[in-house]
């Protein structure tokens, strides 16, 4: 059992500055937890704190079936993979995987053994004699990760292991440390694993659940899919998904027939009967309203009415498949933008720079956050 | 020198070229004149000790007549009467005497100055910085002011004639300046492999001895070196404590041969000084490269 739980935790610092504000978080066994946030959010610092390196100023921690809170970082049952990799620069590879075990007193043999294992696992073996400055990036932190992994430890923690290797190498090595975690699942060894990271492929590519912090708070918990979906908030909904959803502010009325209008200045909008649903236990007239662009078409005949947008084309991007359309909606000084389909755009919207474009808005996918509390009401 | 890619269909060719023989002129003179100013300056530094080289092989009466480095009569007289001194003892028993308290020294400094160092580097020590205050001013301290009441202390101690008074306050880390100098070379050093290490297992002496004295290594051989040849040139010290002529390290035993000889044999003392320099010159030719980087990084991020 290595199931992880912060329960309350805070952490001040000595000049009075609060970095954690009394965090809850369940980490089941085995999962691969990844948080995310921008810098300054105390995701570091969680980790940190989860390792044993940071004290704890308030709240408990507890791995497996043990409270933590007072144990060293060697007694807590964790390794830890450095974001520079942190290998002992005066000691072979062969030695920065045993190191661990030689001061845990375990015979030569049995370092032999483990230490060739996870190698192999790695792919390192050619690499056993060498020191850590003969190493490139990417086998640097391979061995980073082969000499948590010789530990046997309760829970892994990753503290953006990949932000300092090129694009490339950050897509194999991410690709490489899900299936480790997912070898080390079936080979029954516990892999449960907290990763902290600023990039957020990696966490929807690498994460069971996302816990997404944002100034010592977590804004929500989940699983990628959902986070996606369904963001409770507007720092999760705007910090999820690249390009950005497009969010503008908007008055949201309610007429005699139970129908929600949404206007963008001079243009409305109309909910769908289920948004509409939803919106009424929770509703606020100054809202923050907010799309994907994948969810802004071209408008055309079977478009519905009360989903369709005025805006002038400002400029378009070719990403291949498809262009990111960026247009203006008429008073707003917020830009949007649409993810439209190559042969769409080749078809209807060439040389339309400048040009007045209906755009269809789905309003099913669409989102509505409360302007004051930033909550989403529309899920 | 970086090189220019000049369009061929608008300037042409040869612009370009003369303009990189200019260049490429330009530079070779400017190195020349660089290298002249070098070599004259390395050369008046060092003429001194060619001077007291070439003087130990000079008769006495030649030394203070002649400007010529090169002897006009060669004699090793100075070597053979030096090393054999006017006391019962040759100059190999001062060498030796030397370094029995030297290696001590060293040893005891390079311990004593890590473990505080680190202490202070890394540790959260009640008015840490008080302490290292403290530190800073007791090298600006001079070691002249301090004698008299050390004296006293070595005194009733019953250590005087003896070497400990020489090395035995080393065990302490009192020279503050290899402290200080560690210390900057520690806050330089990323805390990532300690916290490594740390998880991996190591208690706080582990985490010394296994991780910061391998990267420290520079500057432990910077502070090693830097006491050697202080030690060894060291004067007062020795002057001080140490009474008895068979205890007489070399500074104090070239001194013996200054007054106990009427006429000071000058190509003997030269000659021994000579020799004595010689440690010092081995030493630092090992460890220069290691001497260089421990002096050069304290305080860079490593």
């Amino acid at each position: 059992m290595s199931k992880v739980v912060l329960e309350n935790l805070t952490k001040v610092y000595s000049n009075g500055f609060k970095a954690v504000h009394g965090i809850n978080l369940e980490i089941e066994d085995g999962e691969f937890l990844v948080v995310i946030g921008p810098s300054g959010c105390a995701k570091s610092t969680t980790l940190r704190m989860l390792a044993g390196l940071e004290s704890i100023s308030g709240g408990t921690i507890t791995i497996g079936d043990r409270t933590v809170n007072n144990l060293p970082p060697k007694d807590r049952g964790i390794a830890m993979v450095f974001q520079n990799y942190a290998l002992y620069p005066h000691m072979s590879v062969r030695e920065n995987l045993g190191f661990g075990l030689k001061l845990a007193k375990v015979s030569k043999e049995d370092i032999e053994k483990q230490v060739n294992e996870a190698a192999e696992l790695l792919e390192l073996t050619p690499l056993l004699d060498r020191l850590p400055r003969q190493l490139s990036g990417g086998q640097a932190q391979r061995v980073a990760v082969g000499r948590a992994i010789v530990k046997r430890p309760q829970v892994f923690l990753f503290d953006e292991p990949l932000s300092n290797l090129d694009a490339k190498l950050r897509a194999s090595m991410r690709v490489r440390i899900s299936d480790l975690h997912n070898t080390l699942k079936k080979t029954n060894r516990s892999a449960t694993s907290v990763y902290v990271t600023h990039d957020q492929t990696e966490a929807m590519t690498m994460g069971d659940r996302i816990c997404v912090m944002k100034d010592g708070h977590i804004m929500q918990v989940d699983t990628p899919a959902n986070l996606y979906k369904y963001p409770q908030n507007l720092f999760v909904a705007g910090f999820i998904g690249a390009p950005e959803m497009n969010m503008v502010e908007a008055d949201l009325s309610r007429n005699d027939q139970d129908e929600y209008h949404l206007s963008l200045n001079e243009q409305g909008l109309t909910l769908p009967a289920e948004k509409a649903q939803k919106v009424a236990s929770k509703f606020a007239s100054d809202v923050v309203f907010g799309i994907r662009p994948e969810f802004i078409k071209l408008a055309d005949d079977s478009s519905p009415q009360g989903e369709v947008v005025k805006g002038i084309v400002i400029r378009m991007e070719n990403m291949g498949a498809e262009f990111y359309v960026h247009f203006s909606v008429d008073g707003e000084k917020k830009e949007m933008c649409a993810r439209i389909p190559s042969d769409i755009v080749e078809a209807q919207l060439w040389n339309s720079k400048g040009k007045e474009q209906l755009f269809h808005f789905e309003m099913s996918n669409a989102h509505i956050f409360d302007k004051q509390t930033e909550e989403n009401i529309s899920l | 020198m970086t090189k220019l890619f000049i369009d061929k269909s608008t300037t042409g060719v040869v612009d370009n070229d003369r303009f990189l023989r200019v260049q490429m002129r330009k530079q070779k003179i400017g190195a020349v004149i660089r290298y002249f100013i070098l070599l004259f300056c390395g050369l008046v530094m060092l003429y001194p000790l060619f001077w007291m080289f070439s003087a130990s092989f000079k008769p006495n009466h030649e030394i203070f007549s002649s400007l010529s480095l090169w002897p006009n009569e060669f004699s090793l007289d100075g070597f053979i009467n030096g090393w054999n001194t006017g006391t019962e003892y040759t100059f190999g028993r001062f060498f030796l005497n030397t370094f029995y308290y030297v290696v001590p020294k060293v040893i005891l400094t390079v311990i004593s100055s890590v473990i505080v160092a680190y202490g202070f580097a890394r540790f959260d020590i009640p008015f840490k910085k008080f302490w290292f205050v403290t530190l800073v001013a007791t090298i600006l301290l001079p070691t002249s002011v301090l004698l008299i009441p050390q004296y006293l202390m070595f005194r009733e101690m019953g250590m005087l004639d003896s070497y400990m008074p020489l090395y035995l306050p080393m065990a302490f880390a009192t020279q503050g300046f290899f402290v200080f100098m560690l210390i900057q070379f520690l806050r330089g050093l990323p805390t990532d492999m300690e916290e490594a290490a740390m998880i991996d297992g190591c208690n706080s002496f582990q985490l010394l001895w296994y991780i910061v004295v391998p990267m420290l290594k520079p500057a432990i051989i910077s502070v090693a070196l830097f006491q050697f040849m202080w030690s060894v040139n060291d004067f007062l010290g020795p002057l001080i404590y140490i009474s008895s002529v068979e205890k007489y390290p070399i500074a104090l035993a070239l001194k013996l041969s200054i007054d106990v000889t009427e006429g000071t044999q000058w190509n003997e003392i030269l000659a021994m000084a000579s020799i004595a320099i010689v440690p010092s010159i081995v030493v630092f030719l090992i460890a220069q490269n290691y001497f260089v980087e421990g002096i050069t990084s304290g305080g860079v991020k490593g």
